[in-house]
């Protein structure tokens, strides 16, 4: 058996190329078939009733929703090809439009006749139909080779569509967009402390993280040390970190009033802001590690030997280098500082975890969601854009 | 050019190098040759410092290497190494002007230098310019690997193997082409390599060494005719030496020109060996000898012990 007939399995004779399409969308026809779509509920606090797709949606919502994951489970048997997989992509951003539409859709039309205390939110099937179709978006694009500039331009197309259909209040009944327009402002400040939250970390956990990760390059004594440190930091689970940082800093706030004017306290973003950085300093400081650790040899012996100083062997030819997997390492630390910022909410430093703590507290779904999504939207970018930057240099430098 | 005397270095109490003395004229090519692990590379990196040196001296152009910063030492030697440590995050130009740069050469300067070095190692410069390191197959990366070791017009050019890695056909190439350009250029150059052949191909001098130490220093002809040891006659093969010669030497080295013979004739960038054969196989002194299609001379029997 040659070494091409090993690597790619044998295929079952009825089974179509792309085997990741049917796959999604008969769990999303099930969905939208066995599970409620929306649940309605007589007021915001106690559990809904499930609403299924066919029953709520208007007939034309539910035949495109029908007729994109027909077209998409078809088009999943026809020969590989570049422009079928765009074409696929496109149904696939079709299907995501009509089942956000069929949403609010149908939500409209319960409001007509549900008291005006009904609560309608989302349901299981829309979540799970809402799965299945991004990740066919996904799998799409990735199969089409899209380009970076081409999925910025799909990841653009795919906010103005939702916000043309928010602007038009399609989702005006649903209890999301009604806890959203009862606290529009507080909702906007959030999102601006969670950002800054998440910067405030970033900026001190890449100043101390970075020279950490060129000391345990350079001495390899006090990269056990360092690293033996920073892992137990990570170890702690984030809540008891946060707890365990009150007792000092009210202390120090009351020992230092300066401090204490200054905003460092007990409670608040300061302990949130030490502790995010206090997490972020293990990856940022390995895959400093990793990265320059990463750099040729030979092109380190070559720049010394060409007569280049220390310090210009470090900017010229290490730093730039490094810098495709120092960027991945920003990715991971700020998704996963825009996570715990959540958290940080516990102790008074605002931001969206506040709304998912509120919610907690009240038993609402709908409000848990919206500081749950953005949160998850934002690391989404984060993510998507250092992703982008980091494969744009990986190709110049490679 | 290079004066070093009594250079020793150990690591860990271990010897590397014991005791070294040579003495490498202006604009000889002198070739550090010996089984790995020998002391050539360490020698040759202590000439430009990047190794420091336990004990000796070792002077370049007559100015002791220890009494500059070792930055402008090695701004002033052209260094090239076998992986051709050429930077992957920069475009060939900025690779061959790397030192030029650093030397805060004028921007018109350093192109026009980039320019003069692509066309001197047969690149197209309007070709090879912009592109990046990993768009060039290894026989070219090691092209501008030289280019950029010449870039600041150095005397002195220190090589340490740096034509271990390519395949026999583009390294022959890349020896004729260091070979062309010593000899326009006048450059002294020390070449550290382990093959036998290359070493007598290219040095006007060898220096042998074993375990840390010089065993003989002397011309290619020298050391394969009056080995000083067994371990240099072991190390050279000298069975078959000869052969080895005149596989490496091309005709167009001995031909007599405007002479003139009989019968078939051989083309003058054919081996001294491929002559042999010939004459071997045709019963003949002599050979016509010709160059694009045109005889330009003769080839005598006589002359391949020359």
């Amino acid at each position: 058996m040659s070494a091409a007939e090993i690597a790619t399995p044998p295929r079952v004779g009825w089974a179509p190329p792309n085997q990741v399409l049917p796959c999604l969308m008969v769990v999303a026809v099930l969905a939208g078939l066995g599970t409620g779509f929306l649940t309605e509920a007589p007021n915001r606090l106690v559990s809904g009733a499930p609403v299924m797709l066919w029953s709520a949606a208007s007939g034309l919502c539910s035949a495109a929703f029908a007729a994109t994951s027909i077209g998409l489970f078809a088009l999943s048997f026809a020969a590989p090809r570049r422009s079928l997989h765009c074409l696929a992509a496109a149904v696939a951003g079709a299907a995501l439009a009509a089942t956000l539409a069929a949403a609010g859709d149908a939500a409209t039309k319960l409001a007509v006749s549900a008291p005006p205390a009904a609560a309608i939110s989302l349901g299981t099937g829309f979540w799970l139909i809402v799965a299945c179709v991004a990740l066919a978006l996904i799998d799409s694009l990735r199969r089409a080779e899209a380009s970076a500039p081409v999925q910025l331009v799909v990841v653009v197309l795919a906010v103005a569509c939702f916000w043309l259909m928010a602007k038009a209040g399609l989702f005006d009944a649903l209890a999301l967009a009604r806890e959203y327009a009862s606290r529009r402002e507080a909702f906007a400040a959030a999102v601006l402390r969670h950002v800054e939250l998440v910067a405030a970390a970033i900026v001190p956990a890449l100043v101390i993280g970075v020279p950490l990760g060129l000391l345990a390059l350079r001495k390899k004594r006090a990269e056990a040390s360092i690293f033996a440190v920073l892992n137990l930091v990570q170890t702690v689970p984030s809540i008891g970190l946060f707890g365990l940082l009150i007792a000092p800093l009210s202390g120090l706030a009351s020992a230092f009033p300066v401090l204490g004017a200054l905003g460092v306290g007990g409670v608040g973003p300061t302990p949130a802001i030490i502790a995010l950085v206090l997490y972020a300093l293990l990856p940022v400081a390995r895959s400093t590690l990793a990265g320059i650790g990463s750099v040729s040899p030979a092109a380190i012996d070559a720049a010394r030997g060409v007569g280049m100083t220390k310090r210009q062997v470090f900017w010229q030819v290490e730093a730039p280098l490094a810098l495709p997997v120092l960027l991945a390492g920003l990715r991971i630390v700020t998704v996963q500082a825009i996570g715990l910022a959540v958290v940080a909410a516990l102790i008074g430093a605002g931001g969206l975890g506040a709304f998912v703590f509120d919610g907690l507290g009240q038993d609402a779904t709908s409000l848990v969601l919206l500081g749950a999504l953005p949160a998850i939207v934002l690391a989404l970018a984060v993510d998507f854009l250092l992703r982008l930057a980091s494969n744009g240099l990986r190709r110049s430098t490679r | 050019m290079i004066e070093i005397g009594g250079l020793s270095k150990s690591y860990d109490g271990r010897a590397v190098v014991s005791d070294f003395t040579l003495s490498v004229p202006e604009g000889a090519f002198c070739v550090l040759l010996g089984p790995s692990g020998c002391g050539k590379s360490t020698t040759l990196r202590m000439i430009n410092r990047l190794v420091p040196f336990d004990a000796g001296t070792i002077r370049v152009g007559g100015a002791d290497v220890t009494q500059v910063a070792p930055e402008t030492l090695r701004r002033r030697i052209g260094y090239t190494i076998q992986s051709t440590g050429l930077f992957s995050h920069w475009r060939v130009e900025d690779n061959i002007a790397t030192v030029p740069r650093l030397l805060h050469w004028p921007v018109e300067r350093v192109r026009a230098r980039v320019d003069e070095l692509l066309a001197l190692l047969r690149l197209d410069p309007a070709a090879y310019r912009g592109k990046y390191p990993h768009q060039l197959s290894g026989g070219e990366q090691q092209r501008v690997g030289v280019a950029r070791a010449l870039a600041a017009d150095p005397d002195l050019l220190l090589m340490d193997e740096p034509f271990a890695a390519v395949d026999p056909i583009t390294r022959n190439a890349l020896q004729g082409e260091l070979k062309r350009i010593h000899q326009a250029t006048g450059k002294t150059i020390v070449f550290v390599t382990h093959d036998i052949e290359e070493a007598l191909r290219l040095a006007t001098m060898i220096a042998i060494m074993e375990r840390g130490r010089l065993v003989q220093v002397g011309s290619p002809l020298d050391i394969v005719e009056r080995p000083a040891s067994d371990f240099v006659r072991d190390f050279i093969g000298v069975q078959g030496i000869g052969l080895k010669l005149l596989s490496v030497r091309r005709v167009a080295d001995r031909v007599r020109r405007g002479e003139s013979a009989e019968g078939e004739a051989i083309r003058a960038d054919a081996t001294l060996a491929d002559a042999l054969a010939a004459m071997i196989a045709r019963r003949a002194e002599r050979l016509p000898v010709t160059d694009d299609g045109a005889v330009i001379g003769a080839l005598a029997l006589a002359d391949l012990v020359k």
